[in-house]
């Protein structure tokens, strides 16, 4: 009976697959729910708590897009992905947007057919070592075991950077951040190299910090950014522009505590356009005038996010570096509301 | 030769009994013949003691120094050093105890905890008449051990002690009806799988009832066409419940629910997690399996053509890719091919893989199980003029199936083992999803051994349970004179 019914469902849906591309808005409208792919739990940035309730910086990218497009920003239904299957789930729209610490690379966007909408975070791969190794650089690793995450970008990195360097290493094979703190801390490796915002973690947990350095070089660039699938515009301008938000939210200094206030009306005619309070920005690409305001409420701006689940009062402790504005000598820079 | 019988040192009376040698008795003997019975084997037995001896050293400590009330990994070494001095390790059950909600439930709504639980409990009670057929005692040993677990569990889960007290009255009423009728505890088999969908999934009760009514009509199709030939009414029997599970169910459950509401708070699968989703997969898996793994092994024995290939290629075919290739084609593939929107929950379709894949494996136990029997036990069925299902059912099936009851429960384990493989496809395993999500949250990094020695344990109380009982199994049919 099962297969009958199973193989019957196959068929008719092979006569309905060619409507699949377009068209996400009205699908995540009518179902009145947001699939979002996050990682299965990277502290800060993704974790559930004891109730399964999500939080987390690329949770928060979640939170924005369903309070925009629905209102509400626990209208989410989180997916967890893996590092193999995040991209196979966003094209098969298995998800509607992936917000899961994603390096936005050349291949990825273009041959994998997927559409990076912006970066979240500017991240780099570093490495850590133990004091006791005496190395202070990370020129100094040649001939050195290292612990790698496989299917990452990172594990490229380090090829690239050895090669470049005319040094050798031998990678050691691991799968999950846990693990590879594991290996780390038996010694099964000289270094462990993985995004700088991941080592600060890292180490952060461990049972002596002090005696593990995180070395200066950072050896790749990792813009770590939402993506959807690549086709629908309409789609991609709706959760890259709720990206957008949030960030211009902080340059302007609207906050979640002076948000009502300033949708009154304000002085800027920016944040006027951007809450909507004037202008009709909203419905050019199907919502109402008061999205912006909306994904800014779900859990504050840019600024807020990052202090909340990784910044400096938290235990990881991440400074904003390269995160900052713009206008304090960061790479946070959105194109204007208008 | 006769005159040395006078002699003055001839014994008349029996030695009394003396304790043998030291060497050959008691604690000395056995370490004698089973540790030290020649060159080799001593040389074994110093090897193993070193390595018992280095584990409890490396280990022994890290265990000794458990902490078990904590809020965090930091504390835990706090509490350590505290206790044992700087340098000291400890594991950190604390952990589990913090998490221990999820590691069991998911993220199963919490005041709905009983729902699983009391499934669970039912599963037991479903299953005794069929499994503890023949001996009262062991049958009320074990459901009274389920109904004191459920006692118990209850009102730690925060049920109204009404509600309590309603189960009491029918954990007591099945309680005397496995002692005195257990075959009456049948009709809670049949209907068990929709009660348990209902429980784990909630909604309206219409839903499982109508799909479990499905069957009904099968055979009701069945008696009906009986008369015009077998082929007839077989495909009567099929074709009626398809139709209905297609068509006819979902305008009655329409009607039926605005007309008389029965639903209970749904809850999603996404929801589900740990060892309810493990325990879900694991069971929906080993019943589904069993009968499909029946049927394709008689197919394969089968002398029509078509049927034997068909059950040859999906057997070989199944066998021949990795479980995760098709748990990959559960989740991802089959997006491409559903039209958007298309609500085909993921544990059904894990569940769907899972069956095919154990059902495979089965079918070539059973398979095995067919072949061995003598071939005059077939001809012993046909001499009695039996045809092909009752000669199956009456002669060959209940003497091959004992025969591949160790191969079964193998691949059993080996099914619920395998539940925790749905990790990859984005479902909260409890082995690796909830053990990783848990590690996410910054309090509990760095704890790395401990769930994996919690979650192996429960994996253990579950398969050692089934492999003795496949044990008792065996005995109990035993049925040759040694």
């Amino acid at each position: 009976m099962k297969k009958s019914l199973f193989f019957g469902t196959l068929t008719a849906a092979g006569m309905v697959a060619g409507f699949a591309a377009a068209g996400t808005l009205e699908d995540v409208v009518a179902r009145g729910e947001l699939n979002c792919g996050v990682n299965t739990g990277l502290v800060g940035f993704a974790a559930p708590d004891a109730n399964g309730n999500w939080s987390g910086f690329d949770v928060a990218i979640c939170k924005a897009v369903a309070a925009a497009v629905l209102g509400d920003p626990n209208k989410v239904k989180y997916v967890p992905t893996s590092g193999q299957t995040r991209f196979t789930a966003l094209a098969s729209s298995e998800i509607d947007v992936l917000a899961r610490n994603s390096t936005w690379t050349f291949t990825r966007d273009v041959d994998l057919k997927l559409d990076f909408v912006g970066v979240n975070y500017y991240d780099g791969q570093g490495f850590m070592v133990p004091k006791a190794l005496g190395v202070s650089s990370a020129k100094e690793l040649d001939g050195a075991t290292i612990c790698i995450q496989t299917g990452t970008t990172t594990e490229l990195n380090l090829a690239d950077f050895f090669k470049a360097n005319n040094m050798t290493y031998s990678p050691i094979a691991i799968d999950s951040n846990a693990e590879g703190e594991q290996q780390y801390l038996a010694g099964a490796c000289d270094a462990y190299t993985t995004d700088a915002s991941g080592l600060a973690a890292t180490r952060a947990a461990f049972a002596t910090p002090s005696d593990h350095i995180i070395l200066p070089e950072i050896i790749s660039k990792e813009p770590l950014g939402p993506l959807v699938r690549h086709g629908d515009n309409q789609w991609g301008d709706i959760v890259r522009w709720t990206l957008n938000a949030l960030i211009a939210a902080e340059e302007y200094g609207i906050t979640s505590a002076n948000l009502e206030e300033l949708s009154k009306g304000s002085s800027n005619p920016e944040i006027d356009r951007l809450l909507g309070t004037s202008g009709d920005l909203g419905p050019m690409f199907g919502l109402d005038n008061l999205w912006a305001k909306r994904a800014i409420a779900a859990s504050g701006n840019y600024g807020e996010i990052f202090a909340a689940t990784i910044g400096e009062s938290t235990p990881i402790g991440l400074a904003r570096g390269l995160n900052a504005q713009w206008t304090q000598g960061g790479l946070l820079y959105t194109p204007p509301f208008r | 030769m006769a005159e040395h019988h006078t002699a003055a040192f001839v014994r008349t009376e029996i030695l009394p009994e003396q304790a043998p040698p030291v060497s050959e008795a008691g604690i000395i003997r056995w370490m004698r013949e089973n540790l030290f019975s020649g060159p080799l084997n001593t040389v074994l037995t110093f090897v193993g003691l070193f390595i018992i001896y280095f584990v409890l050293k490396e280990y022994s400590p890290w265990l000794r120094h458990s902490v078990w009330n904590a809020g965090s990994v930091g504390e835990c070494r706090d509490i350590v050093t505290a206790k044992y001095g700087e340098g000291a390790t400890g594991a950190c059950w604390a952990i589990i105890r913090d998490r221990w909600n999820m590691f069991m439930f998911g993220f199963y709504p919490r005041e709905l905890y009983w729902r699983p639980t009391l499934a669970l409990g039912l599963l037991i009670f479903a299953a005794a008449p069929v499994l503890f057929s023949e001996s009262r005692l062991i049958r009320m040993w074990v459901l009274g051990v389920v109904s004191v677990f459920l006692m118990v569990a209850f009102p730690g889960l925060d049920v109204p002690n009404g509600d309590t007290a309603l189960l009491a009255v029918v954990l007591v009423g099945m309680l005397a009806l496995a002692w005195m009728r257990p075959w009456s505890l049948l009709w809670l088999t049949a209907v068990y799988p929709g009660l348990a969908v209902w429980m784990l999934w909630g909604g309206s009760a219409w839903g499982p009832t109508l799909a479990m009514a499905g069957f009904v009509i099968g055979w009701l199709a069945w008696l009906a066409t009986r008369s015009f030939g077998t082929i007839l009414s077989v495909g009567a029997a099929v074709l009626a419940p398809v139709l209905w599970w297609l068509f006819g169910m979902a305008p009655v459950q329409a009607l039926l629910d605005a007309s008389l509401p029965a639903a209970i708070e749904g809850v999603r699968s996404e929801k589900f997690g740990g060892f309810v989703l493990a325990v879900t997969i694991g069971v929906a898996g080993i019943v589904l399996s069993l009968p499909m793994g029946v049927v394709l092994a008689l197919a394969r024995r089968s002398d029509m053509f078509l049927i034997k290939g068909l059950a040859v290629g999906f057997i070989e075919f199944i066998r021949g890719v990795p479980l995760i290739s098709l748990l990959f084609v559960a989740s991802l593939l089959l997006n491409y091919f559903l039209p958007p929107g298309t609500n085909f929950d993921i544990i059904l379709r894990v569940i769907i893989m899972v069956t095919m894949f154990a059902a495979a494996y089965i079918a070539e136990v059973v398979r095995g199980g067919l072949a061995a029997l003598p071939r005059g036990q077939y001809e012993a069925a046909d001499s009695l003029g039996l045809d092909y299902w009752k000669a199956q059912r009456l002669i060959i099936l209940p003497q091959a199936l004992k025969i591949s009851i160790p191969g079964i429960v193998s691949t059993f384990i080996g099914l619920f083992k395998d539940t925790t493989l749905v990790v990859f496809v984005g479902l909260l395993d409890p082995l690796k999803g909830i053990t990783d999500s848990v590690r996410a949250s910054f309090e509990w990094k760095g704890a790395y051994w401990e769930p994996y020695i919690f979650v192996g344990c429960i994996f253990f109380i579950f398969n050692f349970s089934m492999s003795r009982y496949s044990m008792y199994l065996e005995r109990r049919l035993q049925r040759d004179h040694e």
